[in-house]
């Protein structure tokens, strides 16, 4: 049991992009669109976020990381609204997009790094955020200890994030608009809905949480900023939203659970029974689990229906 | 053949326009462009503009192997895409390819030449089954390939992986090299280009490129597997096994992408190497099947435009110019032939200004689109 509260807090910090990067993706597909550009994004996010916090490091002090996220989820809207131009203005399949967003983020940051900061990677950053421990609620036996003492507050924001997209997506009419083009765009155009103004909206969000949930990566898991920085946690974040079937909430659990299983390996050595197997084990759980869940899921029809096409109008 | 042209021309385009904001970026950045073509020239041959480097067959040979593989990725790519799926999967494939000819190549004596040729088919079975899987689940379950295929490129990596480091005498990143007999090296290959590591690889790669074409072109098995890329409704109305197709499409598709990895482990490195990340072999065929239009030879061209701007990284680095630039040239030549309607719409405003004549190059791209979606 101690292990497992030991445990807790490191998958937690594994799970908080994770979490984050998934509600992106919420917000893309539920429109309509397919992103698996959120791995660039968050590369992106994460490079933005690290020069920022790097280069702000003496004005602004100790704020600095967050002013870093902060411009980290504006590159990422700014990243995102190319595949958003490509897709929805231009038609482009969405698949190809998305590969060429990845491909293009790898050399685009690796390129401004070694402009920037003269190297393959940036010097480390001069300040981090902080854990803290929130008052009285920390006091709570074991929960206290699992999800409030210690913890970084990007946990905490995603949580809130979770509930802002829920409450978004299912209370208002917004999210009934949003989630519409996802499902039958034809039917959302007759009602007077402007389609492509609603995925606009959603890859833009999309983009601007990925480029968030890249920056929170890359402060708390890392000292500097280098290319395999993400190293497909875009792609889990995928296979979490998946997994939580396209709902806020799910994709919180889920991305507990992947976070658990991405450092599961570390801890695997003294936990009796798991020791014996290989660390590729763990690593491979999401990727895995995702593929049965798509099997599952796959007789009822849980994701959006029109994500992943290409919006023609005159289709019925 | 008006649809050909059409194509040819938006991957010229997109071409021209991947390496104009390479060199914009260049500029931007505050180097020389000219560089561009020094690194192109010398990945071609060994000869640059400016200084008195000699004509080297070498370096010609290194662009060679580079390109092997990644024609073979962008064989794999556009053969599932003639049948209407993306194969996003070639980046595992090609994984499990290098590790099953792998395992071959240091488990299984056989003599001599079949040592590697069933090394080879090893691989390229590999990649089948890789294939396979996003293939079936797609048929039985209807669930799209292209998240089955990401989940399955890091399986794939994991697994091969695990099973690299566990064959006897590997270290933690690399097995032994493995026998002679599997190895696909060439003395001969290599002396005529002295030195390079330009294999027998090449002669699987020609002879998948004859095959890409000959079955999609000219068996009535590649005539359904395109009706079912055309349109699945229609073609399953017409009496074709659809469900077969799609199956038997991701197979060959994988088989490829396998037999790409199994030419870059025995051929290129001659041993099994742990890889931390993915090598963007997969993804570089993606590229390669759409700048080449989904045609044999189109294929090919792209696929040695590809490797040229592999092997020019570390020229450029060796100039003084961060060597990601190659990949934002490649990434944006995708993009762009990713908005390849765009460029339609351009095109088709530029001929309307010169001939003030309702244009019909929107309705035949909207064909040549047809057939690609």
């Amino acid at each position: 049991m101690s292990l497992f509260l030991q445990m807790f807090p490191a998958a937690l910090v594994m799970a908080t992009p994770i979490i984050i990067a998934a509600l992106g993706g919420l917000f893309s597909e539920r429109s309509g669109i397919f992103n698996i550009a959120l791995e660039g994004i968050m590369l992106v996010g994460a490079f933005a976020t690290a020069a920022s916090t790097i280069l702000l490091g003496d004005t602004f002090g100790s704020l600095s990381p967050w002013i870093g996220l902060l411009i980290g989820a504006l590159f990422g809207c700014l990243y995102s609204s190319i595949h958003a131009f490509v897709c929805i203005r231009l038609n482009a399949d969405q698949t190809i997009s998305g590969v060429a967003l990845n491909m293009l983020s790898t050399g685009l940051t690796v390129y401004l790094c070694q402009l920037i900061f003269l190297g393959q990677r940036s010097p480390n950053f001069p300040f981090n955020i902080s854990k803290i421990s929130v008052p009285v609620l920390s006091d709570i036996p074991i929960l206290g200890e699992m999800f409030f003492k210690e913890v970084y507050p990007t946990f905490l924001i995603a949580v809130a994030l979770v509930l802002l997209v829920y409450f978004l997506m299912y209370k208002t009419r917004f999210g009934l608009r949003l989630r519409s083009c996802g499902e039958f765009p034809q039917a959302s155009a007759s009602m007077g809905i402007n389609v492509a103004k609603m995925r606009y909206i959603g890859v833009l969000t999309s983009g601007a949480l990925g480029g968030f949930a890249g920056g929170i990566m890359l402060l708390t898991t890392n000292i500097q900023f280098s290319v395999g920085v993400i190293h497909g946690v875009g792609f889990i974040s995928l296979a979490c939203l998946i997994f939580g079937k396209w709902n806020p909430f799910g994709c919180l659990l889920t991305g507990v659970f992947f976070g658990f299983s991405q450092i599961l390996s570390s801890y695997s050595g003294s936990i009796p029974g798991l020791s014996s197997l290989p660390s590729e084990f763990f690593y491979s759980i999401p990727y895995v689990l995702t593929i049965i869940a798509l099997i599952l899921f796959a007789k009822r029809s849980v994701g959006p229906k029109a994500a992943g096409q290409i919006y023609d109008t005159g289709k019925r | 053949m008006q649809q050909n042209s059409q194509a040819l021309k938006i991957s010229l385009i997109s071409v021209a326009l991947g390496i104009i904001l390479g060199i914009i970026i260049l500029v931007i950045s505050g180097y020389n462009p000219m560089a561009l073509l020094d690194a192109m020239l010398r990945g071609l041959m060994g000869v640059t503009t400016s200084t008195m480097t000699q004509f080297n067959l070498r370096n010609t040979g290194e662009f060679i192997v580079s390109s092997l593989p990644i024609i073979l990725t962008g064989l794999s790519v556009a053969f599932a895409f003639k049948t209407g799926l993306f194969n996003i999967g070639a980046e595992g494939q090609v994984m499990v390819g290098a590790c099953a000819s792998i395992c071959v190549a240091i488990l299984v004596p056989l003599p001599g030449f079949l040592h590697a040729l069933v090394a080879v088919l090893a691989g390229a079975l590999a990649g089948a089954i890789w294939g396979f899987i996003p293939g079936y689940l797609k048929s039985k379950f209807k669930v799209h390939e292209v998240v089955v295929c990401i989940m399955l490129n890091y399986f794939g990596m994991y697994l091969s992986n695990y099973i690299l480091k566990g064959l006897p005498g590997s270290s933690i990143s690399k097995t032994v090299m493995i026998p002679e007999s599997a190895s696909l090296s060439s003395d001969f290959l290599s002396s005529i280009t002295n030195h390079s590591r330009l294999n027998w690889g090449i002669i699987f790669v020609a002879i998948a490129i004859f095959l890409y074409w000959f079955i999609l072109n000219k068996t009535s098995f590649g005539f359904s597997l395109r009706a079912t890329g055309f349109n699945s409704d229609a073609a399953e109305y017409a009496g074709m096994k659809v469900k077969r197709n799609i199956i038997y499409s991701m197979m060959i598709a994988g088989a490829m992408a396998g037999l790409a990895g199994a030419i870059i482990a025995l051929g290129t490195f001659n041993m099994g190497r742990v890889l931390n990340a993915f090598e963007n072999y997969g993804f570089d065929g993606i590229s390669v099947a759409f700048v080449g239009a989904f045609n044999a030879i189109g294929i090919l061209l792209a696929g040695l435009l590809f490797g040229l701007l592999k092997v020019m990284a570390p020229l450029m680095q060796s100039a003084g110019i961060p060597k990601e630039i190659n990949d934002i040239i490649s990434a944006g030549i995708v993009l762009f032939v990713a908005m390849q309607y765009g460029i339609v719409l351009l095109l088709a405003k530029f001929k309307r200004k010169k001939k003030k004549k309702p244009d019909q190059s929107i309705s035949s791209m909207s064909e040549s689109r047809g057939e690609q979606v």
